[in-house]
Order: C-alpha cells, then sequence, then structure tokens
C-alpha cells in the first residue's frame, strides 16, 4: 500500500509553496528566470501584432478565472480535477437554459444591451449559473471526493473519479440540449477601434472587468478574511490545519464553492467570447487550464492568474506565425517547455 | 435477421472486443501494475493506426483529390517486394516503434515528476496528434481521412467471410501479447513495477531505479497499444481524426479496465468483452438508453461508481484474492490501491 503518510510527505513536498505571497518568495533565481522570460517576450514585441496580444489578454481573462479554482481544489485537495472544463460547460449551458427557458416566460428579454453583444438576460443568467455550479460542486464532492478521500485514496484515484464525473456531466449535457451548437441571444456589435490596428469588442472589455473584479474578490478573500487564510494553511499542510482547530470541512466546501463559481462564470465568458456553446467546449480548454495553472505553480492562485495570462497571449500571438487550429498545442507546448525547465513552475522552487 | 446475420454480427463484435481487449492490456501496464495514470490512450490508438495504414495503403489517388505525400503502400512502389502480407507485419511493428518512441520523449519528460503530470501530458499528446492528422493533410488526408486500407490475406477469403478469417488473426495476436504481458509482469521485473506502484519510497530505498522502471513499463504498455491500433485499422479499414475521439478511445477503454479489474490480465480482457457487450446492446434497447449521450454519461457513471463501490473490479487482482481468503478480515480497503 502506498502509505497515506509517505503520500501526503510527497506532496507537501512538491506543493511546498502554493498560495504563497509572491513578495517575500523572490529569490535570485526567480528573478533571472523572470528577467530571461522577460527578455524572451521582449524580443518577439516589435513582430507581434498589438491586437492579437489584446485578443490574447482577454482569452487569458477567461483561461484565468478557470485556471484560479482549477489551481484552489489542486492545492488544497491535491485533485487535479479533470470535470473542471466540464463545470465550465455546465455553468455555460446552465446560462443557457435560463436565458433561453426560463426568463423570457417572466417577460424578461433582449440582445445588444448597450455596446454588448448580450443582453440583460445574460447578466441575470451568470450569477445564477455560478450557484448552481458552486452548490453541485459542493455535492459531487460530498458524494464521490470525499468518501475517497475518507478512504485514503492517492491523487491519481480522484483523478480518475473526476475522469468519470467529467465524461457523466458532458453526457449529461448532450442528454439534455443536444450536440448541437447553441449560443445566447445576440445582436452584432462594431468594434472599437484603436491607434495601431488594435480592435476590441466590447464584449472583451466586459469579460476583463469581469475576471479582474472576480479575481481581487478573490484576492481580498484570500488575505483578509478568516476562511481565505484558513483555506490557505490547508493548503500549506493539512494536518497541521486540522490540528489547529481548522475546521477543514468548510474549507473544503469553500474551495469547491469558489472554484465551481468561477469556473461557471468562466464557462459563461467563453460562450459569450465565441459566441457560441458546445458540449465539448469545456473539455477542449483544460489543456490551456491545466498549463497555465503548471505555468503558475500548483496551488498558487496568483501564479495562475499570471499563467493564464501568458499562456493566453501565447495561442492567440502565434497565430501570427502557425495555423490557428494548433492554439490548444501551443498551450501544450508551453507546458512541456516549462515541465522541463521548471518543474514547479515560474514562482516556484527549483529544486 | 436470421442465423447468419446473428453470427456475422458476433464476430464483427468479437473483433473489436478483441482489439479493445488489447488496449486494456497496454493499459494494464500502465496503469494496473505500475499506477502510470494515462488518459491519452487515444493519442497511441491513433499512432499506431495511422502507422499501420500509411505504410499498407495505395498511393494517394489524385482523382479523388487527395494529396498527401506518403502514400505508403510499400510493396507497390518496388522498393522490396515482400508482398503485401507481409508488410501487414511489418506495418503491426512499426506501430508499436512509433508509439514507443512517442512514449519514450514523453515519458522522459513527465516520469521523473510528480505523477500528475503524466496524466495532462498524456492528454495533451493525444489532443496534440489528432490535431496534427486534422489539419496537416499531407500526412494523412485531413479530416478526409484514409481508406482503401488493404486486409490481411484478403485475398484467401471470399469477402463475404473475410471476418471469419481475421477474427483468427486477431485472436492469434491477442493471446501472443497476452502471454507476453503476463510473462512481463509475472517476472523480477513485473515485482518492481508493483512495488513502485504500492510504494515509490520504499523501492527506491530497495535500491531500484524508479523512474527506468517506470519507462520501461510505459513504453512497453505504448508499444501494446500501438498494436492494437494498427489491428484496428486493418479491421475498419478507414481512418479520420474523427475516429479517435477521446469517449471511444480513451474512456470506454478505462471503463473496460476498471470493470474487469486493474492489476488482472483475464480482468483486462474480461472487462473489454463485458463493457464493449454492454455498449454494443444497448443500441436495441428502446428509448433514451439508446441514445449515445445517455450512454456516455453512463460510461462516467460506472466509471465512478466501480471508484466508490468496488475498486478492484469483477475479478480483482489475483494476489489478493489469496490474500483475502488466508489473512483476517482486512480493516482498511481490501482491495487496498490507494
Amino acid at each position: 500500500m502506498r502509505s497515506v503518510f509517505s503520500q501526503s510527505q510527497q506532496s507537501a513536498g512538491n506543493l511546498r509553496s502554493p498560495l504563497r505571497r509572491l513578495g517575500p518568495a523572490l529569490s535570485a533565481g526567480r528573478v533571472s528566470v523572470l528577467v530571461v522570460a522577460g527578455m524572451v517576450v521582449a524580443g518577439f514585441l516589435p513582430f507581434m501584432k498589438l491586437g492579437l496580444v489584446v485578443n490574447g489578454l482577454i482569452f487569458g481573462s477567461v483561461i484565468a478565472l478557470g485556471a484560479i479554482g482549477l489551481t484552489l481544489v489542486y492545492g488544497i485537495l491535491k485533485l487535479g480535477n479533470f470535470a473542471h472544463g466540464d463545470y465550465m460547460a455546465f455553468g455555460a449551458y446552465v446560462a443557457f437554459f435560463v436565458v433561453d427557458g426560463v426568463l423570457p416566460r417572466v417577460g424578461i428579454e433582449g440582445a445588444g444591451l448597450g455596446p454588448f453583444t448580450f443582453g440583460i438576460p445574460v447578466l441575470i443568467a451568470m450569477p445564477l449559473a455560478a450557484l448552481v455550479v458552486a452548490l453541485g460542486a459542493i455535492a459531487l464532492d460530498g458524494l464521490i471526493y470525499r468518501r475517497l478521500r475518507d478512504r485514503g485514496a492517492g491523487t491519481a484515484i480522484l483523478m480518475m473519479a473526476s475522469l468519470g464525473v467529467a465524461i457523466a456531466i458532458r453526457g449529461l449535457i448532450q442528454l439534455i440540449w443536444t450536440g448541437d451548437t447553441q449560443h445566447y441571444p445576440r445582436d452584432s456589435r462594431q468594434v472599437y477601434h484603436l491607434p495601431m490596428d488594435v480592435r476590441i469588442p466590447p464584449d472583451g472589455i466586459f469579460v476583463a472587468v469581469v475576471a479582474v473584479v472576480l479575481v481581487f474578490g478573490l484576492y481580498v478573500l484570500l488575505t483578509h478574511t478568516k476562511m481565505g487564510k484558513a483555506m490557505r494553511a490547508t493548503s500549506d499542510n493539512p494536518s497541521l490545519a486540522l490540528v489547529s482547530g481548522i475546521n477543514t470541512r468548510h474549507v473544503v466546501w469553500w474551495t469547491w464553492g469558489i472554484g465551481g463559481a468561477m469556473a461557471a462564470v468562466a464557462g459563461v465568458l467563453l460562450a459569450v467570447v465565441q459566441a457560441q456553446l458546445l458540449p465539448i467546449m469545456g473539455w477542449k480548454f483544460l489543456i490551456p487550464l491545466f498549463a497555465a495553472v503548471i505555468l503558475g505553480g500548483i496551488g498558487n492562485p496568483y501564479g495562475a492568474l499570471v499563467g493564464a495570462l501568458i499562456v493566453g497571449v501565447s495561442m492567440e500571438v502565434s497565430t501570427q506565425w502557425i495555423n490557428p487550429s494548433y492554439k490548444p498545442a501551443v498551450a501544450f507546448a508551453i507546458m512541456i517547455g516549462v515541465l522541463l525547465a521548471r518543474p514547479r513552475g515560474i514562482f516556484g522552487d527549483t529544486q | 435477421m436470421d442465423l447468419s446475420g446473428i453470427l456475422d454480427y458476433l464476430v464483427g463484435f468479437a473483433i473489436m472486443a478483441m482489439i479493445y481487449a488489447i488496449f486494456a492490456l497496454g493499459l494494464n501496464v500502465h496503469w494496473g501494475f505500475t499506477g502510470l495514470f494515462n488518459i491519452g490512450i487515444a493519442g497511441f490508438f491513433a499512432l499506431g493506426a495511422y502507422t499501420a495504414a500509411l505504410l499498407t495503403s495505395p498511393p494517394p489517388d489524385p482523382e479523388q483529390f487527395e494529396d498527401f505525400i506518403f502514400g505508403g503502400n510499400l510493396a507497390q512502389h518496388g522498393l522490396l517486394n515482400f508482398g503485401i502480407d507481409l508488410w501487414f507485419v511489418v506495418g503491426i511493428a512499426a506501430a508499436a516503434a512509433v508509439c514507443g518512441i512517442v512514449a519514450l520523449i514523453i515519458g522522459t519528460i513527465t516520469l521523473r515528476l510528480n505523477d500528475d503530470y503524466l496524466s495532462i501530458a498524456t492528454l495533451g499528446i493525444a489532443e496534440s496528434v489528432r490535431f496534427f492528422f486534422l489539419n496537416e493533410k499531407w500526412a494523412a488526408n485531413g479530416s478526409k481521412g484514409l481508406y482503401r486500407i488493404p486486409k490481411f490475406m484478403g485475398d484467401l477469403v471470399a469477402p463475404e467471410n473475410y471476418d471469419y478469417l481475421y477474427l483468427v488473426v486477431v485472436l492469434i495476436v491477442l493471446a501472443l501479447l497476452f502471454a507476453a504481458v503476463q510473462r512481463a509482469v509475472r517476472s523480477p521485473w513485473g515485482r518492481v513495477l508493483r512495488a513502485i506502484r504500492e510504494d515509490e519510497t520504499a523501492t527506491a530505498a530497495a535500491g531500484k531505479n524508479i523512474f527506468h522502471f517506470k519507462l520501461q513499463a510505459f513504453v512497453f504498455g505504448s508499444m501494446v497499444m500501438g498494436i492494437g491500433g494498427a489491428l484496428f485499422a486493418h479491421h475498419v479499414r478507414f481512418l479520420s481524426p474523427l475516429t479517435f475521439d477521446p469517449l471511444l478511445a480513451t474512456f470506454v477503454i478505462w471503463a473496460m479496465l476498471m470493470v474487469g479489474g486493474s492489476g488482472n490480465n483475464v480482468g483486462a480482457v474480461l472487462g473489454a468483452f463485458v463493457v464493449w457487450g454492454v455498449w454494443a446492446g444497448t443500441q436495441f434497447l428502446p428509448g433514451v438508453f439508446a441514445d449515445p449521450s445517455f450512454r456516455l454519461c453512463m460510461i462516467g457513471v460506472l466509471i465512478v461508481a466501480i471508484m466508490l463501490l468496488r475498486p478492484g473490479g469483477l475479478v480483482g487482482e489475483w494476489r489478493r484474492m489469496v490474500v483475502r481468503t488466508t489473512a483476517p478480515p482486512a480493516t482498511r480497503d481490501p482491495t487496498g490501491f490507494d
């Protein structure tokens, strides 16, 4: 048997710096890597189309919302959740159900609110979807993952179960909403033209603002509330957190709740940006998500944010030189590169 | 449906189930014996199938707007006139070799790291292989796919009876691979793999190079999967990137191993037949049960249910069963691969 003790020792060793503040963690090696990375980026800068960079930042903020939830669950529960992409897709479809099936009955309809392609219904549906997915994620934990954890199951078993959950959710989505393309009611809108051939769709600004607000909210929660501190403590050392009187059960609920809610919002935003919903959209999003999480160091939400922006920009900018359909492969290549050079992520320890 | 129709259906069913059994054996080497978490089976499936198909099928036909460059059929090109049926064997060997090389590269990068990274990397490989064959039309005709993949010894029997011959071919390959995997995991080498699965630290302390053993197991299992892919290509005789979607090329195989019992080769083969039987059988059910989405959902529920209720699967690992009959009831989880 893989002893539970050695398992937790091992993972504690591997995830030593989760959720740590960036400030005190800047060592010489880390700074040099960042400087080199910055120089590489700066070297490419004159050749990059600024418009693609802006698109990449918008796409990156969607990745960030998904990746932050994924990295929190990964760091605190030691579970690489393969169902996270499907939580996103499910959130997008729940919002679609509200927009398409519920709100028209009470007379709330419409698209093209102000400069945006979507209308009031999507704004109402987004928090509802976040709530549904958050509760669903907590329920699934009680139903499946908690039992496996209580039995002392290792990470691979947990990940296997999450794979099963991912398949089941996707099957459920296809069963309810069919495998066809759907979309929220939308109006076509013009894009803003900025200097240097930068075009920003208004929806992109909305996505970025929502992402910034949510990330800031999470930052406040993690650093200024008791629950946030308990979450960081549990991520660092679960056993120590338990003996120091932290209610780890509540920590687990909050982790799933935050992760699920952010995933649902990310799913809705993805559906808005891509102007369509597909059952497979979440699964397709897994590679950029994991790339961002690994780039930032597993368990580090700020790292995931930076990683997501890097992945998003790289994926968009790469279309300047290579076939756009290889975008996910670019995320994968970044991930492999990070695994080769700095397996603990750009902010992680070197050894 | 008359009797011979039913028989034909059963033969076709058995061929597919046995091909899946080969994948389940390969996955058993990865997960069942070594604890390597490969969720990119589809990648090795596709690589094996495409390698064998490209080596044996006829060159591209310009009249069909085919413009891939490597038109295969080396026999017809007169490079080495083995005759097509020997090239079939070469194709299978090449499929295994290609999968082995890819596994070597991925394994070298990820197997030194934490277990989780391998799974994420294999997921990426599976998707990347699909993107490659979808976008690079020169490689294998893109989304239009490869067809006219030749039969093995196709001239020997009448086309309507060909499946009977192929059934025997697949059976022989499955038997050989079963014997090979069984022998490998029973050997001292296999004991090290199981030791790694149970307790990596203790195995390392016993002087074993964990990384090398993991890498060997990963390459070996991937080569088995490559052979399965080659047999699949010659059976369905049409390949497109869409053939290798994660559902039927990865998840179903995981469900098979889980149902049969990971860590047991008999269980892997049994699981392949049971799950493929349920999958193929449910399409005859009325209403929602025949809906592919419903069956997809059920595959997921099945995997979770097995993890929760019967982690050992139908058969379980032999060693455990021996322990259970002689030792007092275990206090911890009896199937024990936690």
